[in-house]
């Protein structure tokens, strides 16, 4: 039996997520492609946007990917986890279509807001605030409107996966928790714990504000309660891949997990961690004292800890099941894996690249050195590694195997899957690069002409020149746009083919780790105390600053809205 | 809870190479001296920072003996002064910088060196830099500030010592 046919009606929830969440991905990806050609001037001329138009892309690009793309495949992923590692069905199918009802309104007022960039004059007009939003620029209250309802959206959705997990609990009063449900609870422990910020900063200030009702706000005060959420929310990317990177890599490689509890450890410290640290996209504002920022890199470099344990456990289960298929030798077992199974080789290929990603944001994270590549192209260089293909791609990777679950039909055109990964890797390497060594050039991020008046010669490059860099941009963000079509292909040929034409071939049981729960302490699974700990530590890092920027005036000092 | 003997070697590395982290990063602080921007530069008024002592006149000040302050206005979408006029420092001179904004929020980074901070509306970033080797610098608004930010760029000019005109600065 298949998903599908255990739980027909949750299958239709996941679809309905990861449909509303691939259409994000195109439009988002063709947005970054748009972007990627205009600001390294390849045919530019040639493109549909101007200079203010090119904003107006990165705020969709930056929404739909970051915010929309993510948050739908999540939270449909932890529908299909929760309910195939409880066994059971949801708690309620009808909540759960309350909470995604929210996030698609919301997703549709703030698109609507942002694509109304390219027609002015419309009603909703003026969104050009990035997705970062960061007060006195002002969007049309629509933008802030549909912000909370995609993130209310994602805590009924939450609290669904809490209420079935309560009704297997009654029913299994000693069992541990089992391994994906875990990861579901923590990570949404995690979303409740930091969400609350950016919920704070749009409906108690930005929305009044935009609407009027209140004449200013504090810059800083809000752009801290966006930090407090916007650290936190890359982890809330970045745990659904470690969810796919714990318990399904190992079988896609032929074995199973080395350890569940230390997965359980690694999620715990995500859940202790993820919030106390938002200062550090904060180290050169002014505004904040030093110690602060220091508490929150002190904070980050501990974050290294668990993501260094995934590397190890995640590495040895995969080289385990390379020798199950018969590998051997100290590097030979690679050779083993099967590199032609797409899940396999994008789930991988993410893993290999999150762990570039993890060197440039130890750079990001130390505060001193911050100062050199700070707002410069070299932070979306960084985080087009984890969120652009630690996530997306392990996204990708997922979806060959579970989209044919969701749907009862076989993958079609398996041969374009198997090669989408590599498309992505080689395309995300190019830009990827080219991006980071920009960003030690000086290059700025988020501008239509990254040189501006002071000409190529304005920027010192380590090595080669300023126009290889763009060329290596250009050319990755075509591979990549290239990639996500074929990803595209796949999925709604897969979709929209007729069932029953050839027997589904995939094997959705997932095995037993090597060691199991049992082998792991019980307090492991205990979440309230997870939880308070979580926010004792919360309240250490924000409760001091936070207090001294509201303790001059809530709106003190204040800005007036500058619509864009 | 069983742990692998290797991957007990591995938790041990980690938790070494992040105290490695964090010890670089405390000499920075203490040893080399590198200082975050922070909450010394104090605040002014977030959409009329001239109308602050300090910003009324934005420019360039001699505080001391090769020591200046520069005051500098930051809005859509330009630097005053900075865009119209370059900020010129003597070759060899310790410069502290105090930047307001008077709309939204912008970002002042010299292109290349660690001089690099965020503006905001009503906060006043302040930091100290040396400049060592007379050239001319690119400075960019790094922050999105709205339709023109690309336009928003600027000049800093450090000249040889003899070259620069002392009736240029006012005193401080």
């Amino acid at each position: 039996m298949t998903y599908v046919d255990d739980y027909p009606g949750a299958a239709k929830l996941v679809r309905w997520h990861f449909g509303v969440a691939f259409i994000a991905f195109a439009l988002g990806g063709v947005f970054g492609l748009l972007q990627g050609l205009y600001r390294t001037d390849y045919f530019r001329e040639a493109l549909p946007i101007d200079a203010t138009q090119y904003y107006t892309v990165l705020t969709g690009h930056g929404v739909l990917l970051a915010l929309v793309f993510t948050t739908f495949f999540i939270c449909g992923m932890f529908v299909w986890a929760t309910t195939r590692s409880l066994d059971r069905p949801l708690y309620s199918d009808r909540l759960a279509w309350v909470g995604f009802g929210s996030m698609f309104v919301g997703t549709a007022l703030a698109a609507t807001a942002i694509l109304n960039g390219f027609a002015p004059g419309l009603p909703f007009d003026s969104a050009d605030v990035l997705y970062t939003f960061y007060a006195p620029l002002k969007a049309h209250p629509a933008f802030y409107f549909g912000a909370a309802l995609l993130v209310v959206g994602s805590w009924i959705l939450g609290a669904v996966y809490f209420l079935t997990y309560r009704e297997w609990r009654a029913d299994n009063p000693d069992a541990r928790i089992p391994l994906q449900t875990f990861m579901v609870l923590t990570t949404f422990i995690m979303w409740y714990v930091s969400s609350v910020g950016v919920a704070v900063e749009v409906v108690v200030f930005l929305i009044p504000w935009s609407l009027g009702w209140i004449g200013q706000v504090d810059p800083l005060l809000t752009r801290s309660l966006f930090w407090y959420f916007g650290h936190p929310v890359v982890y809330f990317w970045l745990l659904p891949g470690y969810l796919a990177w714990y318990t399904l890599l190992p079988k896609f490689a032929g074995g199973r997990l080395f350890s569940d509890p230390l997965a359980r450890v690694v999620f715990v410290l995500f859940v202790l961690l993820s919030t106390p640290v938002g200062f550090h996209h904060q180290y050169i504002d002014p505004g904040i004292a030093e110690g602060f920022k220091f508490i929150a890199m002190t904070n980050t470099m501990m974050l290294l800890l668990p993501s260094l344990l995934t590397a190890f456990t995640v590495v040895a289960s995969v080289e385990h099941g390379a020798r199950q298929r018969g590998g051997d030798g100290y590097l030979g077992w690679l050779r083993a894996l099967p590199w032609d199974e797409p899940a396999f080789a994008g789930t991988a290929l993410a893993g290999l690249m999150f762990a570039a990603g993890g060197f440039s944001g130890m750079i990001n994270a130390g505060m001193n050195i911050n100062y050199l590549i700070h707002n410069t192209i070299w932070v979306p260089g960084h985080f087009h590694l984890t969120v652009g293909t630690a996530f997306a791609l392990t996204a990708m990777a997922v979806s060959y195997w579970l989209v044919p679950q969701l749907t009862g039909k076989p993958l079609r055109h398996r041969r374009l899957a198997s090669i989408q990964p590599y498309v992505w890797f080689v395309g995300m390497t190019l830009m990827s690069n080219a991006m980071h060594r920009g960003g030690l050039a000086g290059l700025p991020r988020r501008t239509a002409e990254p040189v501006g008046d002071a000409g190529a010669s304005a920027f010192d490059t380590v090595f080669s020149t300023i126009a290889e860099i763009r060329l290596q941009i250009a050319l990755g963000a075509t591979l990549l746009v290239v990639a996500l079509f074929m990803f595209l292909v796949v999925m709604l040929g897969t979709w929209l083919s007729r069932p029953g034409v050839s027997a589904l071939s995939v094997n959705g049981h997932i095995p037993e780790p090597l060691s199991g729960a049992s082998n792991g302490p019980r307090v492991l699974d205990n979440l309230k105390l997870w939880t308070g700990i979580a926010v004792v530590l919360v309240l250490l890092a924000y409760g001091v600053p936070l207090g001294s920027m509201v303790a001059d005036g809530i709106l003190n000092p204040g800005a007036s809205p500058f619509p864009v | 809870m069983e742990i692998h003997r290797f991957e007990k070697l591995w938790l041990v590395a980690s938790l070494l190479l992040i105290a490695g982290f964090v010890a670089t990063i405390v000499y920075g602080a203490v040893g080399a001296g590198v200082a975050m921007v922070d909450n010394s530069g104090g605040q002014v008024d977030a959409s009329d920072p001239t109308a602050s002592p300090d910003f009324r006149d934005p420019g360039v000040y001699q505080t001391g003996d090769g020591e200046y302050d520069v005051y500098v206005v930051a809005r859509q979408f330009s630097f005053t002064p900075g865009s119209g006029t370059p900020i010129r420092v003597p070759e060899g001179s310790e410069v502290t910088f105090h930047i307001a904004s008077r709309d939204v929020t912008h970002g002042f980074n010299v292109v290349g060196t660690n001089l690099n901070t965020m503006v905001i509306p009503g906060q006043v970033a302040q930091l100290t830099v040396e400049f060592d080797e007379a050239r001319s610098f690119h400075v960019a608004c790094n922050e999105y500030c709205g339709a023109a930010h690309h336009d928003m760029t600027g000049t800093i000019e450090v000249v040889p010592a003899e070259d620069f005109d002392e009736s240029e600065v006012a005193e401080a």
